[in-house]
């Protein structure tokens, strides 16, 4: 509770601040800040890891309306067949879909641009409505971005037996500032708080307490920052490199750290492609254990929220199938990724060694831009 | 130790804002006002001749900065296009000043977008700087005499609107 | 806890300092709109296909104990 309300107070210094800065704008120069560009994706989606297979849809669409507002919606679905370790060694494989919907709005003012976009995901067991608002503002001749983000959510959880039996809500507060550096380099950092209060866990995960199975036992609220920098230059003709950090704790004492490298190049007039390298590592979360040896308040055994390591390649090619210049522009897209998940205190029941797989990520996209 | 860290990234973060939105207040305008002469500048145009601004005098001229990779400036090609075809005969005259490295790039993209206009390359950006540019892209508007007598800074959708009233204002002069 | 308001005072003071700092107002943008050509490049954008994105985020979410500040606008869905 006193997380919430610190959070609150957070929340409303950015308000605060929000004002000082729409005061800042009023002072400055009225130079016009572009929407969004017209926008059509379509995607086809794939997640296989760990037992876990999510493959499905999705779709953009963004459309410039009026003279200064900019429309878009999103579909996407996940359809999940979880035969994850968790699943196999504690009940059976099953099978769902979760769809996801998303409306936003833009409007351009002056050097800033207002977004508010409400979302909501639905699956069987499990319903999640979000808004958000976002202020981003140009500032020092288009040097600095500044950008604030809010966003409420509030899910109702529900077990497949006994149907919606909780609530769990959600704040997050955003500052992101982006920095032009000189012709060739950027940075930015990134500041995200979140705040949750309410069921937290999952009405279907055990925990194992003096080797026996026990219902999970998760804090009821849990309040997070995290704080990311990156950079990224032209460091050639038409050749850039990005590096970015983001280090992450919680209230549920979990520390992460993440880095990522990555590489990208233009080939001729045609092609582009990325290639990335990206190492995650996380200590587990206080109540965490594999087989607790003590009753306590609080008890998971739920390997996301123990110690784990997690190193990502991933390549990206776009192809300019179309290009008339002030017209429109379609490009085909392809992304992969592998990951090697190492998990340090989660035990694979099935073979006594601490549990490890790897998961691959896979889109394939069409975009076009009008 | 991590306290410490914390209360450092807290800070950091504040001071970054703070500085961001100080430096808003900054943001100093355009050195370039209205009713100074215009900036003399010779610069080659398409097909390799040389053109002069002072050589327009008489004429009223709009020279717009532009460049391939500004959203904006491709959005108002048409409307420059059909302004210039419309008031030509009548002692206007329209420079499409390109600030792209690539002159080829850009008269590519001259040719796509089928501009009757001159098109000049200021490639080493002595004129952009003279005319001390704010924004992609800029229009700025000069009088019979020689004088800068409306700027605009960007474009949105309505620009051209207010360019043509400016032109008609500054033809009848 | 005591942490909201002491983020609160750092801002403030932060807030504060900067303004009394009357030397910023000499400080000029030093990178041109006329300059910004290879910032504009694709390659350069931190952002470039928000769908895309969107899904590594998710998948990350689901598997990964840490959220936030991932610059991918748009909040999470909160979904388990």
């Amino acid at each position: 509770m006193a997380a919430i309300r610190g959070l609150r107070r957070f929340g409303s210094l950015l308000a605060r601040m929000l004002g000082f800065a729409g005061g800042i704008a009023a002072i400055g120069g009225a130079k016009a800040v572009d929407l969004p560009e017209n926008r059509a994706d379509l995607m086809f989606h794939g997640y296989d890891g760990g037992g876990v297979r999510a493959t499905g849809p999705a779709l953009l669409v963004r459309k410039n309306l009026v003279d200064r507002v900019s429309m878009s919606a999103s579909y996407y679905a996940d359809i999940v067949s979880n035969a994850s370790i968790d699943v196999v060694t504690q009940a059976s494989p099953y099978r769902e879909t979760r769809n996801e919907y998303a409306v936003g709005l833009d409007y351009a003012v002056r050097d800033a641009l207002i977004s508010l976009a409400t979302s909501t995901s639905r699956e069987p067991d499990y319903r999640a409505d979000a808004v958000s608002l976002d202020v981003s503002q140009e500032t020092f001749g288009g040097m600095t971005s500044v950008a604030i983000g809010f966003t409420r959510a509030k899910d109702k959880v529900g077990h497949k037996d006994r149907g919606f039996f909780d609530n769990a809500s959600h704040w997050r507060y955003r500052l992101g500032v982006t920095q032009i550096l000189t012709p060739r380099w950027l940075a930015s950092v990134n500041v995200e708080a979140v705040a949750d209060d309410g069921f937290l866990g999952s009405p279907y995960r055990a925990a194992r307490v003096f080797g026996a199975a026990v219902p999970e036992r998760n804090p009821r609220t849990r309040s997070s920052r995290a704080v990311k920098v990156r950079t990224i230059g032209e460091i050639a003709d038409r050749q850039s490199v990005r590096a970015e950090y983001r280090y992450y704790w919680d209230t549920w004492d979990i520390r992460s750290h993440t880095v990522e490298a990555g590489y990208a190049r233009h080939f001729g007039e045609q092609w582009l492609a990325d290639a990335y390298l990206r190492y995650y590592t996380q200590d587990r979360a206080l109540f965490y254990s594999d087989n607790a040896t003590a009753e306590t308040l609080y008890v998971s055994r739920n390997r996301q929220l123990g110690t784990f390591t997690s190193v990502g390649l991933g390549a990206k090619l776009a192809y300019t199938w179309k290009r008339i210049p002030g017209r429109y522009e379609v490009r085909l897209h392809g992304a992969l990724e592998r990951s090697r998940f190492d998990f340090t205190d989660f035990t694979d029941i099935r073979t006594g060694s601490p549990y490890a797989y790897d998961a691959n990520v896979m889109q394939v996209f069409v975009s076009a831009t009008f | 130790m991590k306290a410490k860290y914390r209360i450092l990234v807290r800070c950091a973060a504040g001071a970054w804002l703070a500085a961001a939105l100080c430096l808003a207040a900054a943001d100093a305008g355009a050195a370039l006002t209205t009713a100074a002469k215009a900036p003399d500048f010779t610069l080659p145009a398409i097909g390799g001749t040389n053109l002069r601004l002072q050589e327009q005098r008489g004429r009223v001229v709009m020279v717009n900065f532009w460049a391939t990779w500004c959203g904006p400036c491709r959005v108002e090609m048409p409307h420059l296009n059909r302004l210039y075809d419309k008031y030509r005969g009548s002692g206007f005259v329209l420079f499409g000043v390109n600030i792209d490295e690539e002159p080829r790039k850009a008269a590519d993209l001259a040719s796509k977008l089928g501009l009757r206009f001159p098109v000049l390359f200021d490639v080493e950006k002595k004129v952009s700087r003279m005319y001390d540019l704010s924004a992609m892209p800029s229009t700025v508007l000069i009088d019979r005499d020689g004088r800068v007598r409306y700027i605009h800074r960007g474009y949105r959708d309505g620009y051209e609107d207010t360019y043509e009233k400016q032109i008609r204002e500054l033809l009848k002069e | 806890m005591s942490r909201a308001p002491s983020i609160a005072r750092h801002a403030a003071f932060a807030l504060l300092a900067c303004a009394a700092l009357s030397g910023c107002a000499r400080l000029q943008p030093w990178v041109k709109p006329y300059e910004r050509e290879r910032l504009a490049d694709p390659v350069m954008k931190l952002q470039r296909d928000g769908l895309s994105d969107k899904h590594f985020e998710h998948v990350r979410d689901v598997r990964e104990g840490s959220r936030g500040a991932t610059g991918v606008q748009g909040g999470g869905c909160g979904c388990n």
